[in-house]
């Protein structure tokens, strides 16, 4: 059997530059600028709509935010209590520290029962942990059953958006690629397969149907983990999700610890929330819950690998946690101005968009590149924060993050600039004093248009500067009232 | 309520001016007070003013706006309000403020700032809800379009209380802006950080600007207006950037 083309093009995103770099070639990919701006604006109205008719919105924002929040404030001991639940329904429970324990935890699974390849429901886990790389060194194929999933796999791409990764490719490029390349991983596409959606479907459905039917282990991860019933949640629209959480013998979920709800009761804020939130939809079609093993039904192992890989390290902070609370729901990507022009790869994550900003540099930590630059790729405009359905306020963290990297020292022209306008602005005799320099810059340049600054060339390529006045406002209000500050009289006489 | 029985005030009303206006663009305070001046409202300027922190707060040097909030709830902590046109500055006043004092490990600047901060207000909301008017008697006899900023519309939530006031303003044809509520760009440091994309969400802004045939762009931050206003320039577009508060004082005696 062929193994997939796990992520060909670029293995990982290990050593991606920082982001204005990375966003510089997206820009200019003018295809998937005009891709993203219509699917982003599309998601964006239908979200938009089918919130706007549920009055309780806010309430049930709060709601989704509290249940979150209250798993995490108790996180060890709803973990604790899932792991009890999840054992006296006959599931077996690992633990997962880091990306490594937890692919070695599947692999070593996979090779017990003998097989050389695994079906995959849509997981950010799993991408996150790089699993389907390390499956392939195992000699598995892992095969993505989600539609988009499938389309990015077959192009050898990265996903470039939390739900619908396949979001930068139009459907011309996808009966290419799947012209080009399914029938080298099992059912060719029909010979005379056109761009309709219909077909592509269809096509997508054959190929994927002998893989479902033949499959003996699954992969997932879940969107929700109830701690006092042992039910593990899958929430998608295709149905991909149930073939693979249903038929093969044996199911392994990769779980981040933070999917974890206390209770049953906490599913029906959730299941109002997410779909809303992310396809736009009123209900998501499949919604598939487990709880354990039952006999004769379903998977009759089944494995739940629950996972850290940095979450800890997110909860210790004390504003920082409330990033945890994210559902992977991506109503942030849709309604970001920077996401919808540079796409999800700028991000240097399967995590893109003011989420991924956030959560990368939380996750990974601030050491790299991409992870420094990533709490600055943002205007701070707050669209995210106003669509999060559990109130993640992003603006706020994106802030906070940026104080971390400046704390490292990570950009000495700023900082050193930082502390001059701190110096300058603690003091109105200084900032009077530092105002002359624009003022008789406003009287030589008189209504000169200023295209040039040296130095400004950031601001300048594209953008005029606006041209300084002759006098400052204290000046005029010193001028027309005749007031000064005790502080500016010493300071002229 | 119309501008010949001027609303009464005996509010002491400080206007903040912002270190941006005050330095780059004076003509925005100066018509905020020559607007409060002709709604009857006595407006004091303390001398002693310069800068909200934002810019430091936002670019990850919190510490750095220590000093500046110290000032600010010294400067500002008599007034019963205090004024300023820029929705952005008195976001940061309001939102981010409590932060620094919680930063700065000072239980005593925290209740300073929770004393002063419910009091300072963006222009547009200062004058619709603490004086209750949205007719200032103002005359703009042009084709205008206005562009909500961020801090504005989701940090304060002043909806469409500057649209109110435009809407009473005599004269005026108010045309509607195509994507008004998404980010013009601008974002402080990320102008600059990140230009290029900067540049592409701002000449989007541009081109629904361009698009109403308006004469006149305003809002109620000049550091949004000086992005978008330095993209229309560069293209040559002769559409005029204008504060909020230009318009509003600007009437038939003394037009803007």
């Amino acid at each position: 059997m062929s193994t997939p083309p796990v992520q060909e093009t670029s293995p990982t995103f290990v050593g991606m530059p920082a982001f204005p770099k990375a966003a510089h070639e997206a820009l200019a990919n003018t295809q998937q600028r005009a891709n993203l701006h219509n699917a982003t604006h599309t998601i964006r109205a239908k979200r938009a709509s089918v919130v706007a008719e549920v009055p309780e919105w806010e309430a049930l924002r709060v709601a989704g935010a509290d249940a979150k929040d209250e798993a995490l404030h108790h996180l060890g001991d709803y973990l604790e209590q899932l792991e009890e639940s999840l054992t006296a329904n006959g599931a077996v429970v690992h633990w997962a520290r880091d990306a490594d324990e937890a692919n070695r935890i599947v692999v070593d699974i996979a090779r017990s029962k003998e097989v050389d390849e695994v079906v995959k429901v849509k997981s950010m886990a799993t991408q996150e942990i790089e699993l389907n790389e390390a499956l392939e060194e195992a000699g598995i194929s892992a095969w993505e059953t989600d539609l988009a999933e499938l389309i990015v796999q077959l192009f050898g791409d990265r996903p470039s958006h939390i739900l619908v990764p396949a979001i930068h490719r139009n459907r011309t490029e996808i009966r290419d690629v799947f012209l080009r390349q399914m029938g080298e991983f099992g059912r060719p596409a029909p010979a005379d397969l056109t761009d309709d959606p219909a077909r592509l479907a269809e096509a997508a459905r054959l190929h994927l149907r002998e893989k479902f039917l033949r499959a003996r282990v699954a992969v997932s991860g879940a969107n929700f983990a109830i701690a006092d019933t042992g039910t593990l949640v899958v929430v998608e629209s295709e149905g991909n999700g149930r073939m693979c959480l249903t038929l093969p013998e044996t199911l392994i979920s990769v779980v981040g610890i933070e999917k974890v709800l206390p209770t049953w009761d906490d599913l029906a804020p959730m299941l109002q929330l997410l779909p809303r939130s992310s396809t736009g939809e009123r209900m998501n079609p499949y919604t598939t819950m487990w709880s354990g093993v039952h006999e004769g039904d379903g998977p009759q192992e089944v494995h739940v690998i629950l996972l850290d890989n940095g979450r800890s390290h997110v909860l210790a902070d004390a504003l920082g946690r409330q990033a945890l609370r994210c559902i992977r729901c991506s109503a942030c990507l849709n309604v970001c101005p920077v996401y919808e022009r540079t796409g999800g790869h700028a991000y240097g994550s399967v995590y893109p968009g003011p989420i991924g900003a956030v959560l990368n540099p939380q996750l990974r930590g601030t050491a790299s590149e991409i992870d420094q630059s990533l709490p600055y790729a943002s205007s701070l405009c707050g669209a995210c924060f106003d669509a999060c359905p559990v109130r993640i306020n992003i603006p706020e963290l994106l802030v906070e993050l940026r104080g971390t990297v400046a704390e490292q020292g990570g950009h000495r022209a700023e900082s050193a600039a930082m502390k001059a306008a701190a110096w300058v602005l603690s003091d109105p005799r200084r900032l009077a004093v530092a105002q002359k320099g624009a003022t008789t810059a406003g009287r030589l340049l008189g209504k000169r248009t200023i295209t040039k600054v040296p130095g400004l060339g950031a601001w300048t390529d594209a953008r005029n500067v606006p041209s300084p006045p002759t006098e400052t406002f204290r000046q005029w209000w010193a001028r027309e009232r005749g007031e000064t500050s005790g502080t500016q009289e010493e300071e002229q006489r | 309520m119309t501008a010949t029985k001027p609303p009464v005030t005996d509010l002491r009303v400080a206007l903040f001016a912002t270190c941006f206006n005050d330095t780059m663009w004076p003509e925005t305070p100066r018509a905020t007070v020559r607007l409060l001046e002709r709604l009857g409202v006595t407006v004091e300027f303390p001398m002693d003013q310069t800068c909200c922190g934002q810019m430091m707060t936002n670019t990850g040097y919190a510490g750095k706006a220590v000093p500046l909030v110290r000032r600010f709830v010294d400067v500002f902590a008599g007034y019963d309000a205090v004024v300023a046109p820029s929705g952005s500055c008195v976001g940061s006043v309001r939102e981010q403020h409590p932060m620094i004092a919680h930063l700065a490990g000072d239980p005593g600047l925290a209740s300073q700032v929770e004393q002063v901060r419910p009091r300072v207000y963006e222009l547009s909301e200062f004058l619709v809800d603490v004086l209750g008017v949205t007719d200032v008697g103002a005359s703009f006899p042009h084709r205008v379009t206005y562009h909500p900023t961020c801090h504005s519309l989701r940090m304060l939530r002043v909806g469409d209380k500057p649209l109110q006031l435009l809407r009473a303003v005599r004269g005026i044809d108010l045309v509607e802006l195509e994507g008004a509520e998404e980010c013009c760009g601008f974002g402080g440091t990320f102008a600059v950080k990140n230009a290029e994309v900067s540049v592409a969400m701002g000449t989007d802004k541009a081109r629904h600007v361009t698009d109403t045939g308006a004469e006149v762009l305003v809002a109620g931050d000049n550091s949004c207006l000086a992005h978008i206003g330095g993209i229309l320039g560069r293209q040559h577009s002769g559409i005029r950037r204008m504060h909020l508060a230009e318009i509003l004082a600007s009437t038939e005696e003394d037009p803007a």
